[in-house]
């Protein structure tokens, strides 16, 4: 094969103040499982922005099968026979699949058209998906199954997968692989962005690194190891979180048969949580997002009131208190969602600052703010956590996902809380910014406190957990020492075997 | 092609440019209007921007502008606390009623006494009547979850029925030889709402607008309370998440509006207008909605945007009786400034890029 499928050559992206893509040029082979690396903000994200007809670039050209390709718009894109699966997904809740996928379709065919269309692609390529379910009530990795399905129905040429296991069991993953491959074998060329190193290894022929927008590498990730992969995309050698050896302290927060009814709709209840934290350990819970983690955080953080005697905190039934009494005596959350949620985004970060820190950092006397006060103690978060901003003045909707991450994360540890509760705290974060993270996370366990992580990353939760659990439809299992758990274990855990059906088609 | 590109932090400078753009493009097009209507747009706009405050009448119009701009501030502040919290009282015209009816009805009740505790009493009762109809759709809402846009407009409906059974009825002069209104407050003077330097329209209900700005700055920019207020606005979540309880914010910020709407008509009842009457609302309440955003929902701003919109009711009022205008023109002029704003509001997190994205 000389022509290759996608060829890209000097593509050139500059925004203002910034260039996302400069001077990058590499080809994608027919069937070939093309891997793009790089930290947030180096470039990814753009350039396949540019592939999918999004973004135009200033400079360079793209061909096609030999012809040249521009698209102007995504329907361009997928005419040309170009999909791609977003790390969003772009469902409607309230339909079931078949609706959602003929949303995405120029000239949709009838609902029972769609339906057995959807049934034969799943059979085929071993992504069991019933088009009559109603999506909101589909876990994230069939939900994942329904914007595969809804590209292949397009019989794409290039399948564009932007951080697809994030929100996924190991279960699941494997299952995704196999289709992968599948589809790869039959001709399929897939372009696969990840952040983890481990899964483009055993996926993918090629990979590109990308760091400040340029090319910074090729390599053959089966033959390369994670560490160099990661190296590559930081530009420096990679600080691994160290993890010390401690004896667990005394009990600080008990959870005695948590239980609360959904907040909303498509909410899950939480039922009967049990589980001790110990001063300086981390307990690391897992589990597929939709599993009870926002409720949980909520039902921590105060967001969400139960009976008082459901949350114990050093002996005290908390489970009635508001968020600012719970922060007074040292309980602190950090929500998944950084955006409207941990942090308000037409906000400077300076009035983030002030969101949780008002009352454990004294930023107000009988009401009034100490505008100095919340001023200097965001400097020294954004100083501490190396928060990339020109200053406290800027909103938080101008920093990128991983920096705001820092931000919020930050904000949390400097107030030195005893109970810190995270959830997803590295998520969509590059590999620099994550390890850093981490690292905080553990020194505040070192220094005392007791830290409860909440992720879907198991690599992560592994790293820097004393004890792990899982989450599963709102029931928490019993909690294991984390050292010497298998894949195969935490996998049985998170529950993750259950309506899980791999590939029945041999590829 | 044109096309709008979302700023990475808002405009700074468009903030404070986008009013004074909006004014500049009603001034134009409603010269446009005006020509249409076979007028001389330049003279007709001077009659209405500057006659007001330049020509030799001035000396009638200026004290006009005080009297007519003081219950638009009072009450746009009011408004403004909810806006920003995403709470919509479109009902202040019927808390204004309500607030009048209450503070009248005091000071009714004491007469003929004169004592100096009257006049704060009907104060107090002006605002405890508009708070308490401001609370009417609060509550609704805190408790059953209904739209606060529907009930506090429907219940204006509701206030003007009030107004006029009062008139008509409990509150009606008894020596009026049966014609509807009630005793004339502004005689009455324990009960009167009285200029205080005479000649200058500075009466108490412009002394409260002031007043109310100053607090209003305060509490946005210093305190707590406007903090939680901008941040439940702009992001609920992370407003609960700060320890903000929503309902009772709900409530207070329908109070704090209602409240101000009240005080607004009671000042008017017991001063400019005397009495109450069937007619005695003119749709300040609703004027007032279009002078908290013209004033960005900023205290400052309002307390200017209430001066516009009171020159341009002064300003209509002489183009209609100088040069013939139909009072329908001047509503329209009103209404291009709050459509020029909204439009051009845009700029503030939008730049408009042209051409097809070649150049970065």
């Amino acid at each position: 094969m000389t022509e290759p499928l996608l060829r890209l050559s000097g593509l050139t992206k500059a925004y203002p103040g910034v260039v996302a893509n400069q001077d990058v040029s590499f080809n994608i082979g027919r069937g070939e499982v093309h891997a793009l690396l790089g930290e947030n903000g180096a470039g990814k994200s753009t350039l396949v922005k540019t592939i999918y007809g999004l973004v135009k670039p200033d400079a360079g050209s793209m061909t096609l099968e030999g012809q040249p390709f521009q698209p102007p718009e995504p329907r361009a894109a997928r005419a040309a026979g170009v999909a791609m699966v977003f790390q969003h997904f772009s469902l409607f809740d309230a339909m079931n699949v078949a609706e959602n996928i003929a949303l995405g379709m120029e000239n949709p065919p009838p609902q029972a058209e769609i339906a057995a269309r959807v049934r034969t692609v799943s059979d085929q390529y071993g992504l069991p998906l019933d088009p009559d379910r109603i999506v909101g009530e589909l876990s994230a990795g069939e939900r994942q199954r329904v914007e595969i399905i809804r590209c292949l129905l397009q019989d794409p040429k290039l399948l564009i997968m932007d951080e697809p296991t994030s929100v996924l069991t190991p279960q699941e993953v494997e299952i995704l692989f196999k289709t992968l491959r599948q589809l790869s074998s039959e001709g399929t060329a897939i372009l696969y962005i990840s952040h983890k190193l481990e899964e483009i290894r055993a996926l993918c022929d090629n990979a590109t690194v990308l760091r400040l927008g340029q090319v910074v590498g090729e390599c053959d990730p089966r033959k390369t190891s994670a560490r160099d992969m990661a190296e590559l995309m930081v530009g420096t050698t990679l600080h691994v979180p160290e993890k010390a050896e401690k004896p667990a302290g005394e009990v600080v927060l008990a959870l005695e048969g948590l239980s609360a009814k959904a907040p909303h709709q498509f909410g899950t209840a939480l039922h009967d949580i049990t589980v001790e934290v110990r001063k300086g350990e981390v307990l690391g819970i897992g589990g597929v997002a939709g599993n009870g983690q926002d409720e949980l955080v909520a039902a921590l953080s105060g967001e969400m009131k139960t009976a008082k005697a459901m949350v114990g905190y050093k002996g005290e039934g908390i489970g009635h208190l508001p968020p600012n009494a719970r922060r007074k005596i040292g309980l602190l959350a950090a929500p998944e969602e950084r955006m409207g949620h941990a942090a308000a985004p037409d906000m400077s970060l300076t009035e983030n600052a002030i969101l949780t820190a008002m009352t454990r950092e004294g930023l107000t006397s009988k009401g009034f703010l100490h505008w100095g006060k919340a001023r200097s103690f965001a400097e020294g978060v954004i100083a501490t956590f190396d928060v990339r901003t020109p200053g406290p003045q800027n909103a938080a909707r101008s920093l990128s996902g991983g920096n705001l991450q820092k931000f919020v994360i930050g904000r949390e540890i400097m107030q030195a809380p005893e109970v810190l509760v995270v959830n997803q705290p590295t998520w969509g974060v590059d590999a620099s910014a994550a390890a850093a993270i981490r690292q905080a996370l553990l020194d505040l366990a070192e220094k005392g406190a007791a830290v409860i992580v909440i992720s879907q990353d198991l690599d992560e939760l592994m790293e820097i957990s004393d004890r792990f659990a899982a989450l599963n439809e709102g029931r928490l299992s019993a909690p294991r020492p984390a050292k010497g758990l298998t894949v195969e274990e935490i996998g049985l855990m998170l529950g993750g075997a259950h309506d899980m059906e791999v590939a029945h088609v041999d590829a | 092609m044109i096309m709008l590109e979302k700023r990475p932090q808002p405009s700074r400078g468009w903030t404070f440019a986008t009013p004074v753009v909006a004014v500049l493009l009603t001034m134009f097009f409603g010269g446009l209007l005006f020509a249409a209507l076979g007028q001389d747009p330049l003279v007709t706009i001077r009659t209405i921007f500057l006659d007001p405050l330049f020509s030799e009448f001035a000396w009638f119009y200026r004290p006009q502008l005080l009297i007519k701009g003081a219950p638009l501030v009072l009450i746009a502040i009011g408004l403004s606390f909810g806006f920003r919290a995403g709470i919509w009282n479109i009902g202040a015209e019927g808390q204004y009623i309500v607030g009048a009816i209450c503070g009248a009805a005091v000071g009714l009740a004491f007469y003929p006494i004169e004592s100096f505790i009257i006049f704060p009493l009907m104060i107090i009762a002006g605002a405890l009547g508009g708070m308490a109809w401001a609370m009417i759709p609060g509550i609704l809402r805190v408790r059953f979850g209904t739209n606060e846009i529907l009930v506090s407009l429907m219940l204006v409906y509701v206030a003007e029925q009030l107004l006029a059974s009062m008139a008509l009825g409990a509150l009606r002069n008894p020596d009026g030889m049966g014609f509807p209104g009630s005793r004339n407050l502004s005689q009455y003077d324990s009960a009167a709402n009285l200029e205080i330097i005479a000649g200058s329209g500075m009466h108490w209900g412009v002394v409260t607008a002031f007043i109310a700005v100053i607090l209003a700055y305060i509490a946005l920019s210093r305190h707590i309370f406007g903090f939680n207020v901008r941040l439940s606005g702009q992001s609920p979540r992370a407003a609960r998440f700060a320890g903000v309880n929503p309902g009772l914010l709900i409530l207070v910020c329908m109070g704090i509006s209602g409240a101000l709407a009240g005080l607004a008509g009671l000042f008017e009842v017991a001063g400019p207008a005397g009495q109450i009457s069937i007619d005695f609302n003119v749709g300040y309440g609703f004027t007032a909605i279009i002078v908290a955003f013209l004033g960005r929902l900023h205290p400052v701003g309002i307390l200017l945007a209430g001066g516009l919109m009171a020159l341009t009711y002064i300003g209509g009022e002489i183009a209609q009786s100088n040069l013939g205008l139909p009072i329908a023109a001047i509503q329209i002029l009103q209404g291009m400034l709050l459509f020029f704003l909204l439009a051009v509001d845009v700029l503030t997190n939008y730049r408009i890029t042209f051409g097809k994205g070649q150049k970065a």
